[in-house]
């Protein structure tokens, strides 16, 4: 099968800042792929240079088969809904009925019934809306253009937990009936955890993981009670942290465990605990490097 | 992720709730079981996820395809879960149960006359 998305030895520089370092990835059509990595790790940018808003400084992208770049044929099947979007002086109404006009795969109705879900009144001027509004605005569009690339960059400033559970709500169900290919970065890991059947993690321009979602769950465990029988557990496997409270030690191991690993674990009182995706996350970004750099992506 | 957080793949843990529901007959033979649409809505998991869960109850001959309508529960599902829980009972709960009874100092006979209390308790166990 083609890739969706297919990017070959991928590298943004600005003013001598390599944003993206050598990334090579693809993505198979029809998956919910999330995007995730610290702040400046480069995944606006990545996605910026997905959606055709700006270029690589080397390397290659394909979108459906074809570069993305100034290429109608390619934007009309992708959407890109980002944080913070701007939009012209125009009003809900508008705002919508320019984007139907943009996608060949529009959804009127479910434009219609999302506008009414997120409560947001078609009359209003888009300047006078909130933060939150004006997300929920991105995520109608962004849902209802039911384009086959679609592309969300934190697409929830300002929206509240019930706002956010909606989104997902509504993504999950339309993604169900019209499957396509989602592209989601986002920081709130555990929220969306479910949503993901993969993962791209990146840091400081590099991809740390390209897996399913479901092996980077578990790809480490918590153990912990007694200090000597978590030593005695936890020898000569890998260890990513260890943590002491008096006679008490939790040590977090890499790799998954089995059923005699468990039943050891049983019989030494041990309590595990497979890290959540989002720990898994923390921690893979987290490990300082030699000079960290400063990035001027956002 | 409606309930789902035991740490287990999210499909291993989408699987063993079906399993129990057929196990408790909750989901009986010959019944539908909800599709991997209406699963991945009610707990709020990716599609290829609920899918997943699905495909492991089937190649375990438990659910089985009816083209075009769905998934049911295959004859006989009930019996081959109940025996393969049995199976491991003692692995699960009993030696689990009598190593800390051990370690608490609670010997054979006073453990049975607990299980004996507990049950009468919990009446209708059949023990």
């Amino acid at each position: 099968m083609t890739p969706a998305i297919s990017a070959a030895g991928l590298s943004r520089r600005y003013r001598g800042q390599l944003a993206l370092d050598n990334i090579s990835f693809d993505i198979e059509p029809g998956t919910i792929t999330g995007l995730l990595g610290r702040n400046g790790a480069g995944k606006t940018t990545l996605l910026r240079i997905l959606a055709g808003h700006e270029l690589a400084s080397a390397g290659t992208v394909a979108v459906l088969g074809a570069c993305p770049f100034e290429n109608e044929k390619v934007l009309r099947r992708t959407v890109f809904v980002r944080e913070d979007q701007s939009y012209p002086d125009m009003r809900v109404r508008q705002a919508v009925e320019m984007a139907s006009w943009l996608y060949p795969d529009w959804d009127g109705d479910l434009a219609g019934s999302l506008l009414e879900e997120f409560e947001l009144p078609p009359s209003r001027r888009v300047a006078k809306l909130s933060r939150g509004m004006r997300s929920a605005l991105g995520i109608v569009i962004g849902l209802a253009a039911r384009a086959e690339v679609t592309f969300f960059d934190e697409p929830y400033a300002g929206l509240d937990p019930v706002a956010r559970q909606l989104f997902y709500d509504r993504l999950l169900a339309d993604y169900a009936e019209h499957p396509r290919t989602v592209l989601l970065s986002t920081h709130l890991i555990d929220e969306a955890a479910g949503l993901l059947e993969r993962v791209l993690v990146i840091d400081r321009g590099r991809i740390v993981f390209n897996t399913a979602a479901d092996d980077l769950r578990g790809a480490a465990t918590s153990v912990s009670g007694p200090a000597i029988a978590v030593a005695e557990f936890t020898a000569g496997r890998s260890v990513w942290d260890r943590r002491r409270i008096a006679s008490q030690e939790t040590v977090v191991v890499a790799g998954a465990l089995n059923e005699t690993d468990r039943a050891r674990a049983a019989a030494l009182h041990l309590h595990l605990e497979p890290l959540t995706l989002q720990q898994v996350v923390v921690r893979t970004a987290a490990t300082p490097q030699a000079s960290p750099q400063e990035r001027t992506s956002a | 992720m409606a309930g789902l957080d035991e740490g287990a793949p999210l499909f291993v843990q989408i699987a063993e709730r079906l399993a129990d529901e057929i196990a408790d007959g909750a989901l009986a033979e010959g019944d539908r079981v909800p599709s991997t649409n209406e699963l991945a809505a009610y707990y709020r998991i990716n599609p290829a996820t609920a899918a997943k869960g699905i495909s492991m109850l089937t190649d375990d001959g438990l659910l089985e395809k009816r083209r075009g309508i769905g998934m049911f529960v295959a004859a006989g599902a009930k019996a081959r879960l109940l025996a393969e829980r049995r199976k491991r009972f003692a692995e699960r709960y009993v030696e689990p149960l009598v190593a800390e009874a051990g370690r608490l100092g609670i010997n054979a006979d006073e453990l049975i006359a607990l299980i004996r209390e507990s049950s009468y308790m919990q009446k209708g166990t059949g023990i």
